[in-house]
């Protein structure tokens, strides 16, 4: 693996969202609208539950905390789809850029676009309601590594999709999100399920990122058994997604796809 | 040297026999033209050369050694230009030779920048946004990424095709010259005559997957007895529907 020769494709990301109002304007503006919409949520609950005292801030940290994962792993799409719309994707592959290079230099772009989008509606959070998720102190890095770890799986499984099938795969990165949200016990925990789809909450590490968001709001304590969980939890989806990243590319090679892509 | 050589090379799409067993080299400083009506096999072979598609079986040797899949190293001694593939048309022609620059890990890329900013005349729009270009300047800052690494194989697929005669003729006259002043081996596929005439040492006349016939174009002309390479062309390209 090249650093440099993988840095030449973040350059070329940041010299399109520096030129680029709209696309700055894009990262910001999803994850503000999100977050007062929770915001006024979660002052609502407030008004009317005693459920546990802190439960504006349980909520928002949630939408805040979801909203980092849906968006690092829609930026790794839009990152790809960004090369196929531009009809730039074969002078990538005709370049000597290996798979690994191209893997971290979307790992590393999305984390940064993620963080221009997210960092400003978490800013917005503290004065509006009054709710912060730095709240949640050191362990906060290790539940957002963790969440971005999956968000990097789900990228890397939906552009294998898009590599292996077209642009036409995109409906699946969205698709997928929404359907592992209900699994992912983002604003509840995991008891409200049902008991058959316990177990399979718990196989995603999800469920453990936000238990252990709620345990840290509500107990003001930290459990890093479920962090570690998560983590390790992380791993195992990361490395099976790198493998179908690299099949989903001698597949293409095989079917002769990637010479029309963008058909 | 031989630069390419190709052996026994086919690739089958499910029931499409697309490339049927063909042979070929080209050596050092030569331009091989790849010429034949569309769907005779002509991306197909440059995309196996470039390893974007995975030949079903045969040999492929790149500077005499056999090219391998799993290490792209070849790839940095080779370039690629065609009007199917385009630059990020956000970035200016700048900051794509700057990307693309360091993609190839050139050294002293400045200077390299300068030069081909200079040869291919690029100064005047050197900060617009790709996008904004006429397709003549976008395809001269096309020519300039496929140049970046002073390439020693060159793989063009139909490079002027989509150009008005002018701007065809610009890339071509530069073209005949580059490869004067540079040791580059070229392989050109393409179905305008002119161009295969001016620039290629040697064509290989394609047809359904397999080479009908090869050599240089005043010897087809001559030996099939025609006045131009297109009336070769045309008599090959028919002769063999007839069987
Ligand atoms: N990915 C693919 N899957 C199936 N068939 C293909 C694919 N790519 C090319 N073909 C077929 O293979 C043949 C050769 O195509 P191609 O190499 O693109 O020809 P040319 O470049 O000479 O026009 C054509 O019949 C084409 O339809
Ligand atoms: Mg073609």
């Amino acid at each position: 693996m090249n650093i440099k020769r993988s840095s030449s494709l973040m350059l070329r990301h940041f010299y399109l969202i520096r030129s680029s109002f709209p696309r700055i304007f894009d990262l910001i503006y999803w994850p503000t609208v999100q977050i007062i919409l929770w915001g006024f949520v979660s002052k609502f609950f407030t008004m009317h539950s005693d459920y546990f005292n802190n439960v504006a801030g349980v909520i928002l940290s949630a939408a805040i905390l979801y909203d980092f994962l849906f968006r690092s792993s829609i930026s790794y799409n839009m990152l790809f789809l960004e090369e196929i719309w531009s009809r730039n994707i074969i002078n990538l592959f005709v370049s000597p850029l290996k798979i690994s290079e191209i893997i971290l230099a979307l790992t590393s772009s999305a984390l940064i676009r993620t963080m221009i989008g997210l960092v400003p509606a978490a800013l917005i959070a503290i004065p509006l309601f009054g709710i912060s998720i730095f709240e949640l102190g050191l362990p906060l890095i290790l539940l957002l590594f963790s969440l971005y770890l999956f968000g990097v799986t789900l990228g890397l499984l939906v552009t294998a999709g898009l590599v292996r099938f077209g642009p036409s795969f995109e409906n699946v990165a969205w698709a997928s999100l929404f359907f592992i949200a209900p699994l992912g016990c983002i604003y509840y925990p995991v008891e409200i399920l049902p008991n058959w789809v316990q177990p399979i909450a718990l196989g995603l590490p999800l469920a453990h990122i936000f238990e252990e968001m709620r345990n840290i709001l509500v107990n003001q304590s930290v459990d890093f058994k479920n962090i570690y969980y998560a983590i390790g939890l992380n791993f195992i989806y990361l490395t099976f997604a790198i493998s179908i990243f690299y099949k989903s590319f001698s597949s293409a090679k095989q079917k002769g796809t990637l010479v029309n892509i963008g058909e | 040297m031989k630069r390419i050589e190709v052996k026994n090379l086919k690739k089958q799409f499910n029931t499409i026999e697309a490339v049927k067993g063909i042979n070929f080299q080209i050596n050092q400083s030569e331009t091989l033209a790849l010429l034949g009506p569309n769907g005779c096999g002509k991306t197909t072979t440059i995309g196996m050369l470039l390893g974007l598609i995975t030949p079903t079986s045969g040999n492929i040797f790149i500077n005499e050694q056999e090219l391998n899949y799993k290490n792209h190293q070849f790839l940095s001694i080779m370039n690629f230009a065609s009007p199917y593939v385009e630059l990020p048309k956000k970035l200016t022609v700048l900051e794509n030779l700057k990307v693309y620059g360091r993609m190839y890990l050139i050294k002293n890329l400045k200077d390299k920048i300068d030069q081909l900013v200079e040869d291919l005349n690029l100064k005047s729009f050197l900060n617009k946004r790709t996008g904004e270009l006429s397709s003549g300047q976008k395809n001269r800052v096309s020519l300039a990424k496929s140049l970046i690494n002073d390439p020693k194989i060159l793989l063009l697929d139909e490079p002027t095709a989509s150009l008005d005669p002018d701007t065809g003729d610009y890339v071509r006259s530069y073209l005949e010259k580059y490869k004067q002043e540079n040791d580059i081996s070229i392989l050109l596929a393409s179905h305008n005559m002119d161009e295969v005439t001016r620039l290629s040492d040697d064509v290989l006349m394609m047809k359904e997957g397999q080479i009908i016939d090869h050599g240089k174009a005043k010897e087809l002309i001559d030996k099939h007895g025609r006045d131009t390479l297109e009336q070769v062309f045309l008599k090959l390209v028919r002769e063999k529907n007839e069987h």
